[in-house]
Order: C-alpha cells, then sequence, then structure tokens
C-alpha cells in the first residue's frame, strides 16, 4: 500500500461512487415509452439531474417532452403507455412503471401541461388537494408558504378555480404542487399562453422556489429564451430523442438552438421564416 | 285543504328520502361515472339489515340503526374491493354491467333469506314527534325522515366542505388527472364513495320500509325512482338529486291523491322520457365553467 500512495481501495472507490451517485438525484437510462402497446413515442431518451438543480427540456411540439415527464410521474399508466426499455433511477432506487401514489410519496410532483385546475373547487380547497400524500395534514404553514411565493393567491381563497384568469391559474397549480413539499417538481410549459409580464414573474418564482425552498426542478418549455435564463442544464428533444445537452450557458451560445429556439439567425438579424424552413431542411437532429 | 296538506307534507317526505339515497348514486357517478344499476338493492338491503338488528337481534332503536348504518358502509366498501376494483382501467360498460349482475345478486340473496314476504318493523316511533297543529298534520315517520335527512345533508356539508378526504373526494369527482398527479388516493375515494352511497341508499331503505314495508321488490322498485329524480337533477348534482327527489315525490302522490293510484307509479317515467327529450342535462346538470 505504502508504495503505491494514490491507489484507491475497492471500498474508498465504492465509497466514492455512492457519494457521486447521490449528486444525481434522478436518472434515465434509454427509456422507450409506448402507447397502448404499439405507439413508441420515446426512443431511448436518457437524461440526469443533480440536487438543486433545474434542468430544462426543449423541443418542438410533439417531440415528446410531455411523456417523458409523464414516464417520471407515473401518470402514464391511466393513459395505458408504459416505459418498455430501459430504466429511471430516483435517488439510485427504480422507479419506472410505479403508480403515481407511490412516486408522489417519494417527492416527485408533476405540474401538468395547461394547468388543469379543480374547477368547481375553490383556490384554497385546490391548494388543500395537494397534502394528499401526507392525508391532509398539516396544511397551515404550507399555505402561508404558497401564498407568500404567490401573493395574489392570497386575495381569492375563496374564489372558484373556474372563474380565475390563466395566469391566477398557473400560479395556483404550481402552488398546488408545492403543496406536497416536493423534492423534484416536474413543470410542464408554465408559461403556455401567458402575456410576457407574468411569464417573467413566474418564472422569477420558479428560480425563488429551486434556491429557498432547494427543490430540484425540471422545466419542459417551448419558450426556450426564459427557461435558459433560470436553467443550469437544458437538453433538446426532437422526434422522442435527445438530440442535443449542455449548460445553459453553453446552450444559449449555440447556434442550432439560437436559430430554432431563440428565433435568431445565423446573421443575428430578426427571424426569418423562410429561412428557418430552409435551414431545417438541410439539418434535421436525428 | 286537508287533503292537500296531507299529500304535499307525504309527497315531500317521501320525495326526501328519494332524494337522500340519489345522492348516493349521483356521488358514485361523480367519482367514477359509474352508473349503479344495484341501487335498488342496496335500498333493500338497508332495510333487511335494520330489520335483523331489531326484530332478530331485538337491539334497541338507535343502537340498531347505527349498527345498520355501519353495516351498509362496510358493504359499500366490500363491493368496491371485490367487485369493481378488479375492473378498474376497464371500459365503463363492463363496471356497469357488473352492478346489473350484483343487483340480481343480492336480490337473489334476499329472496334466499326472507322470500317475497311483506315484512313490518314494529311500531317504535313515538307519537310525540309528530306534528298536529292546524291544517299542519305530520306523521311521526315524516318527521323522523325530516330529522334523520337534514342530519345527514350537514354533516356531508360539512365532510365534503372542510375535511381533507372530503375535498379529495371532490377533486377525483372534478379532474381525475390532476387528483392523480398530486397523489391522491383514487381507489380509496372510489371505496368511499360506495360506502357513503350504500349508507345513505340503507337509510333511506329504513325509512322506506317503515313507510311502505319490506319487501325485496316493493324495495328495489323503488329504487329504479333513482333514475327519473337523477335525470330531472341533473346526473352529476348533489342538490340537483334532493330537489329532483322533492319533485318526484311531491308529483308522485299528487297523482295518486287526484287522479288514480295506478297511474302513480308511472308518472316518474313520462318524466324521465320528458326530461330526456327537452333538457338532456337535468335542471343541475353540471353548466361546464367555460373559463379556463
Ligand atoms: N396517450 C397517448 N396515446 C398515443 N399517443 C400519444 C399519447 N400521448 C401523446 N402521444 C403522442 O406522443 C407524441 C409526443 O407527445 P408529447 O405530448 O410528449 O409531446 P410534447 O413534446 O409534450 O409536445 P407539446 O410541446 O406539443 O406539448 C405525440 O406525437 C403524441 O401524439
Ligand atoms: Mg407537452
Amino acid at each position: 500500500m505504502a508504495d503505491h500512495p494514490f491507489e484507491f481501495s475497492p471500498l474508498a472507490f465504492l465509497l466514492l461512487r455512492v457519494a457521486f451517485m447521490e449528486e444525481k438525484l434522478l436518472q434515465l437510462n434509454n427509456i422507450s415509452v409506448v402507447y397502448s402497446d404499439v405507439i413508441q413515442v420515446l426512443k431511448g431518451v436518457s437524461l440526469s439531474v443533480e440536487k438543486k438543480q433545474i434542468v430544462s427540456l426543449l423541443g418542438s411540439n410533439g417531440a415528446g417532452k410531455t411523456t417523458t415527464l409523464k414516464a417520471i410521474s407515473g401518470l402514464l399508466k391511466p393513459e395505458n403507455g408504459a416505459v418498455t426499455e430501459g430504466a429511471i433511477l430516483y435517488k439510485g432506487k427504480a422507479m419506472q412503471n410505479r403508480s403515481p401514489e407511490e412516486i408522489t410519496r417519494n417527492g416527485i410532483i408533476q405540474v401538468l401541461e395547461g394547468r388543469q385546475p379543480f374547477k368547481y373547487l375553490t383556490i384554497e380547497e385546490n391548494l388543500r388537494v395537494g397534502t394528499a400524500t401526507r392525508m391532509g395534514k398539516p396544511y397551515r404553514e404550507d399555505l402561508e408558504k404558497v401564498y407568500h411565493y404567490f401573493p395574489a393567491l392570497r386575495r381569492m381563497t375563496k374564489k372558484l378555480a373556474g372563474y380565475c384568469s390563466g395566469g391566477e391559474l398557473q400560479m395556483l397549480v404550481i402552488g398546488r404542487g408545492l403543496m406536497a413539499h416536493p423534492e423534484l417538481l416536474l413543470l410542464d410549459e408554465p408559461s403556455l399562453g401567458l402575456a410576457p409580464i407574468l411569464v417573467r414573474e413566474i418564472f422569477g418564482i420558479i428560480k425563488r422556489i429551486n434556491e429557498e425552498e432547494g427543490t430540484t426542478i425540471i422545466l419542459v418549455e417551448q419558450n426556450a429564451r426564459m427557461a435558459l435564463k433560470i436553467a443550469t442544464y437544458a437538453y433538446v428533444m426532437e422526434n422522442g430523442k435527445i438530440v442535443m445537452e449542455g449548460s445553459a450557458d453553453a446552450m444559449r451560445e449555440n447556434p442550432d438552438v439560437k436559430e430554432f429556439y431563440l428565433g435568431m439567425s445565423l446573421s443575428g438579424g430578426a427571424k426569418s421564416y423562410e429561412n428557418v424552413k430552409s435551414y431545417k431542411r438541410r439539418k434535421r437532429w436525428l | 285543504m286537508d287533503f292537500f296538506m296531507q299529500l304535499l307534507v307525504g309527497g315531500l317526505s317521501t320525495g326526501f328520502v328519494y332524494g337522500l339515497s340519489a345522492m348516493g348514486f349521483v356521488m358514485i357517478f361523480k367519482s367514477s361515472s359509474v352508473l349503479n344499476f344495484a341501487h335498488g338493492e342496496l335500498i333493500a338491503i338497508g332495510a333487511y339489515f335494520f330489520l335483523i338488528f331489531v326484530t332478530w337481534a331485538k337491539l334497541p332503536l338507535v343502537l340498531a340503526f347505527l349498527f345498520t348504518l355501519f353495516a351498509c358502509f362496510l358493504l359499500g366498501i366490500l363491493i368496491e374491493r371485490i367487485f369493481l376494483r378488479p375492473l378498474i382501467g376497464e371500459n365503463l360498460i363492463f363496471v356497469i354491467m357488473l352492478t346489473v349482475g350484483l343487483a340480481a345478486m343480492f336480490r337473489g340473496l334476499i329472496l334466499l333469506f326472507w322470500g317475497g314476504n311483506l315484512y313490518t318493523y314494529p311500531d317504535f316511533l313515538p307519537k310525540a314527534l309528530g306534528v298536529d297543529r292546524g291544517i299542519v298534520h305530520i306523521p311521526p315517520v315524516y318527521m323522523a325522515t325530516l330529522i334523520i335527512g337534514i342530519f345527514f345533508l350537514i354533516v356531508f356539508g360539512i365532510f365534503f366542505k372542510f375535511f381533507s378526504q372530503g375535498i379529495y373526494m371532490r377533486s377525483v369527482a372534478d379532474n381525475q388527472r390532476a387528483a392523480l398527479s398530486l397523489g391522491v388516493n383514487v381507489r380509496r375515494v372510489f371505496a368511499l364513495s360506495w360506502a357513503i352511497a350504500a349508507l345513505v341508499a340503507g337509510m333511506s331503505g329504513v325509512v322506506l320500509g317503515v313507510i311502505n314495508g319490506i319487501n325485496v321488490h316493493n324495495l328495489s322498485a323503488i329504487g329504479l325512482k333513482v333514475f327519473p329524480v337523477v335525470i330531472l337533477g341533473g346526473l352529476d348534482s348533489i342538490i340537483g338529486a334532493i330537489i329532483g327527489g322533492l319533485i318526484i315525490g311531491v308529483l308522485e302522490t299528487f297523482t295518486g291523491g287526484y287522479l288514480s293510484t295506478s297511474l302513480r307509479d308511472v308518472v316518474p317515467y313520462i318524466i324521465l322520457v320528458i326530461i330526456l327529450l327537452v333538457k338532456p342535462y337535468g335542471l343541475f346538470g353540471l353548466t361546464e365553467i367555460e373559463r379556463v
């Protein structure tokens, strides 16, 4: 041993590995997802998320972003989808194809695309549903926390969610997710259909939640510009595959990302639809 | 005038019972979209449970009633566990056919034990419970119905408004996908809605047994009236169920009192057909909030 001071014993190696794995909160290893036994949507997706990161998942319509989130949260099952290959490791534990109940209890909460409030419940009742993983108790402090991040909600606790505006609802559903004390929050297009100023506000709050609560976040977005501002790392999906990945800074400078997601042509001028189309025909990320 | 008042009181009370039991039917429909064709049999089972506890076990009245409610509640959970849970995720029509099968099974079991005879409970309601003032004349049974019914409405109101489990149940009825995404135990919600439905059906069974006597054919026929009631009120409205029940009850007794007794039991179904033709979502059916 003394002759080889730098040689690791197997035990030390194992410890190091465990410590290293500890950092990775979530890992998707080459997963495939099939709906209704025949429709293959994800074709070998791999990604990993470290604790307290915001990881953004970008890609155009139908790329498979929502499907990826559902594979993680277990919501594929009610839609007759399943992970047929590969593994989803959460804190080192295999999670693929478990029930949403079990996955939510482990601290993974998905905030669904298109808001999905409980329309006939009041704002406060909507938030209380977020306590389901711990059978309702306690919830007062958590309500305070949600109102602290989204002060607008405090003024309308008795209002039916069905009558709220899109912006209020987006705050509501993120708040509802927070009520569940998530360790990993999956946000599916929180900017969908919101005015730019609201998008900025909500993204600011997402960043604060990440920093103050230490919540790890996977952020699915079409609005790449905003997403890359708060994310630390990003993946780009296309046709059920990851076609590009890198740190958010690197992605912002990447010419392809600029071209398709940030709306800038290569010359740096404004976006021209004709150019984008021809460029896309020349080069697909496949 | 006396006759009119008598009919009105009778109609409102039986209608209230219809409404209460329909509430259970609506609850199952709202949470799991299942139409429960065994509703009438659940009503009958409640009546027979009470018969067992009161005449065989000779329990004191209140205790017998509580035991009946408890037994019905358990039965609801068992039905969901044993028969419905394996079918979660299957085509809804299978589940509905299953309830038709359950209805036949329960009716058969009751016939096996009690036959088609008409039983009655011993006369147990104190006369003092009735109201007799001027033209208002309310027999003890109807007073008891009113008190129990209102008590249960208040209890359920509090449960669904303030208790977490009540709110989870409403969330599943409202948006099942979103409820799943938050980890709501949907199977527990289904089980609970069957339990509560069986409980209110059983309670109605006891009251109807007091009013009409206990016979499986009569009681399950009354159970079928849940369809006119909920179609009138709107399949997915709890309030609609109560008001639909009141309307059907009153129309029934008035038809029986002023037109003919043979027409009495047909009226609800005539209304069913008319409502389906002119207002298929009922009086209080979901007026979908179209804000989102
Ligand atoms: N339940 C389903 N059954 C069959 N196919 C489905 C189902 N859900 C999604 N798909 C298909 O899977 C593909 C990917 O869908 P997904 O919703 O994951 O895309 P997305 O990246 O989230 O798109 P968007 O940005 O439009 O939300 C689409 O082609 C879609 O038609
Ligand atoms: Mg999507």
